[in-house]
């Protein structure tokens, strides 16, 4: 059942006062757990809690041939799956708008940032070039899949060794890494979403803060330049407010890298 | 083993279980969840239910309905997964029904629906039997009447040898003189069985013996099971 | 009571031709067996399992909290959090109703405190007769496991009474699980719906009202 109006109301008179209900305040995460190297057949994994959200990425990494307007470069592909296991609003079938939304917005903080250097993953010029897949799947949703994913994809690639590759046979040799990392830029592109409650931002819903909110923003973004964002909701926004958002994606930004780069170094 | 020494890859005895693990309550949205892992598998399971059954027309107004869905993370394996679902999970989907349906009590929920999803997080070998496993305890762990639980485990056969609890080398890989059999069984806590399957080649005599020794091992299990459930609620 | 040990489906709570089976158990042989998961319980040779997860299993006279889902012509579905679908007829409503006006009563997406009088093969008839059913106009809505309920009210009402008489709060609990609290501040119910998830988090512990009360002077608003 979704939140009741009532308590969404309550939530909101609440926040003018810049409180929420778990006691955070609007610019506060729950806790973030970060975990690498989560499932050992993959080439890199994380796992992502922030408090009782939980997501899985994994890396996988194969051969293919470039796309007819990229010869030059490997290939990024980013699916998403928000799995009937992780709670009783998903279905088994096709994926809904939410999966294919979660999957494509993660997709471009990853490649509108070039953050994977993907000219450096070419074998063959126009014939043979490394696809490297990031798969997402929900284990729990308690609100903020979006940044739980963002963060998990990010801290998997930084994680991720290149599998080896038989020249001759022109095959992988998958199960056998070699010691090399996925060429990534030295920028790290973190997803912050932000969501409006009332006359407030707040970072990290839940899931009872995400049922009330009338605005969500992704912005994707390194430490100075912002290369992706996605307006979620139908309410409009102010541009007071967009400036707001942007200010504060910045100040989320240099607290959320910290978390990644402890796990990951 | 015919003449010569035989060592398995891992450095486990024949009858060796690999170590396991098992936890509940992995998932909090769901009303029942649990985790279980042999070495290197590991499988999640999350049941939601009874609930209503939709649509309509799937419902049975004498007895419930038990609905497993497995399945597998894209990079679980070695060699990537397309997402969705495929002829093999569709299988063991069903395998998995049939081998906990004689110990739900369904009949309690007629017109209902228990969803019982499953995921191996990570796969090596034995992935089904780690899935019925933790889908048991799942079912147990949502307050699902039942006549006990289930545990399941594959025993292998590699040329001449029988082992237990088969591993990824084991399932893929080995390949010399007769070849590999597997073979996963599920046991209730009263040593039915409610799943058996077998691929390969086996005598009449092996085969008993493999089921004598499955039947060792399901306590082993059965004892990770309900240590894990029992201390859930300390 | 006897003893109290966690038990899972299919193991054995006592030996003995003299006991007798009770709910979530079954006799085997001279065996009572748990067909549940929770806490077995056995009092006057007769024992049972006390279930601590699992839906909500509706019983008449429960008093629950529901979700208005749809206005039909003659009443309001509600979902109360069960597989059965629940009904509120206009004819258990304490005053007339014109049947174009029932969104008036209470809306769809609305919430209402409201009584189980029948359970049938069609489903959950409900009823808003008695005092202090009806819509819910204010307040902080929230969920729990429904198992929990019977600790957050305590023996004769003791652990809510005295969750009420700290937080100064009004407070509902429905048995599927739903939880209404109403008080001046929204401070005030914050700190009751922390004292009530405190008791679930703790449900198994025993001395709980001294627990809480302990909680109580630790933790202000």
């Amino acid at each position: 059942m979704e939140t009741p109006e009532l308590t969404g109301n309550r939530m909101k008179k609440y926040l003018e006062g810049g409180k929420r209900f778990d006691g955070r305040g609007v610019e506060e995460y729950r806790e973030m757990i970060i975990e690498t190297g989560v499932s050992a057949n993959a080439e890199g994994s994380a796992r992502v809690k922030l408090g009782k959200t939980e997501v899985l990425v994994g890396i996988k990494m194969g051969v293919g041939e470039p796309y007819p307007d990229s010869q030059d470069k490997g290939n990024l592909m980013v699916t998403a799956e928000l799995l009937p296991l992780s709670s009783s609003r998903y279905e088994n079938g096709p994926p809904k708008f939410p999966a294919i939304e979660l999957g494509r917005v993660t997709d471009r903080i990853i490649r509108e940032s070039k953050f994977i250097e993907l000219n450096k993953l070419v074998i063959k010029e126009g014939e043979k070039v490394w696809t490297v897949f990031v798969d997402i799947y929900s284990i729990n949703d308690d609100g903020n899949l979006l940044d739980a994913a963002g963060i998990g994809a990010i801290a998997a690639l930084k994680t991720a060794k290149i599998p080896k590759y038989d020249e001759k046979e022109g095959k992988v040799l998958f199960g056998e890494w070699t010691t090399k990392n996925i060429p990534l830029s030295k920028e790290t592109p973190i997803s912050i979403t932000l969501h409006k409650i009332g006359n407030r931002f707040v970072v990290d819903p839940t899931l009872e803060e995400e049922d009330i909110a009338e605005t969500r923003l992704t912005i994707g973004r390194t430490k100075d330049n912002i290369s992706s964002m996605q307006k979620g909701n139908p309410q409009p926004i102010s541009i007071e407010d967009l400036h707001k958002a942007i200010d504060l994606s910045e100040k989320m930004y240099t607290e959320v890298f910290k978390r990644i780069e402890k796990v990951v170094k | 083993m015919a003449n010569k020494e035989f060592v398995r890859d891992d450095g486990r005895k024949f009858d060796e279980l690999r170590p396991m693990t098992a936890k509940v309550g992995v998932v909090p949205n769901a009303d029942g969840s649990a985790m279980f892992s042999f070495g290197k598998t590991i499988a999640i399971a999350a049941v939601y239910g009874p609930k209503e059954l939709h649509p309509r027309n799937q419902r049975d107004p004498a007895k419930g309905t038990l609905r497993c869905n497995y399945n597998m993370l894209s990079f679980s394996v070695e060699d990537r997964i397309r997402p969705g679902p495929s002829r093999r999970s569709t299988e063991i989907s069903k395998i998995t029904e049939w081998a906990l349906g004689p110990v739900v009590m369904i009949d309690e929920y007629p017109n209902m629906v228990i969803d019982v999803h499953i995921q191996i997080i990570q796969a090596s070998a034995s992935t089904r039997c780690a899935g019925i496993n933790a889908a048991a305890m799942a079912l147990a762990h949502a307050g699902i009447p039942m006549k006990s639980i289930v545990s399941s485990v594959s025993v292998g056969k590699l040329d001449k040898q029988l082992i237990l609890d088969v591993n990824k080398y084991e399932d893929s890989v080995f390949d010399e003189g007769e070849g590999a059999t597997d073979i996963p069984i599920t046991f209730t806590s009263d040593e039915k069985i409610t799943h058996f399957q077998l691929d390969g080649k086996i005598s009449n005599e092996q085969l008993k013996e493999v089921i004598e020794m499955a039947r060792k091992a399901r306590k082993e299990i059965y004892e990770v099971q309900k240590k894990a459930l029992k201390e859930a609620l300390n | 009571m006897n003893e109290r040990k966690i038990v899972i489906p299919g193991e054995t709570i006592v030996k003995g031709k003299e006991f007798l089976p009770g709910e979530g158990t079954e006799k085997r042989g001279d065996e009572i067996v748990a067909l549940r998961y929770g806490l077995a319980e056995e009092y006057n040779n007769l024992a049972k399992v006390i279930p601590l997860s699992g839906v909500y299993q509706p019983r008449r006279g429960n008093i629950i909290i529901g979700k208005v889902e749809e206005l039909t012509f003659n009443g309001w579905v509600i979902d109360i959090g069960t597989a059965e679908r629940a009904f509120l007829p206009l004819t258990e409503v304490p005053r007339y109703v014109d049947k174009n006006g029932l969104h008036e009563v209470i809306d769809v997406g609305e919430m209402a405190v409201a009584k189980i009088w029948g359970i049938n093969a069609r489903g959950i008839d409900l009823s808003i007769k008695s005092r202090g059913l009806g819509k819910i106009d204010e307040g902080l809505l929230f969920k729990i496991n429904p198992n929990k309920v019977p600790r957050v009210i305590g023996k004769e009402g003791s652990m809510i009474k005295l969750i009420k008489d700290e937080t100064g709060c009004n407070i509902t609990v429905g048995q599927n699980g739903w939880i209404w609290i109403k008080g001046e501040k929204i401070e005030n119910e914050l700190y009751a719906k922390r004292a009530i998830i405190f008791v679930t988090e703790k449900s198994f512990m025993s001395g709980l009202t001294e627990e809480l009360k302990k909680w109580f002077t630790e933790n202000k608003k």
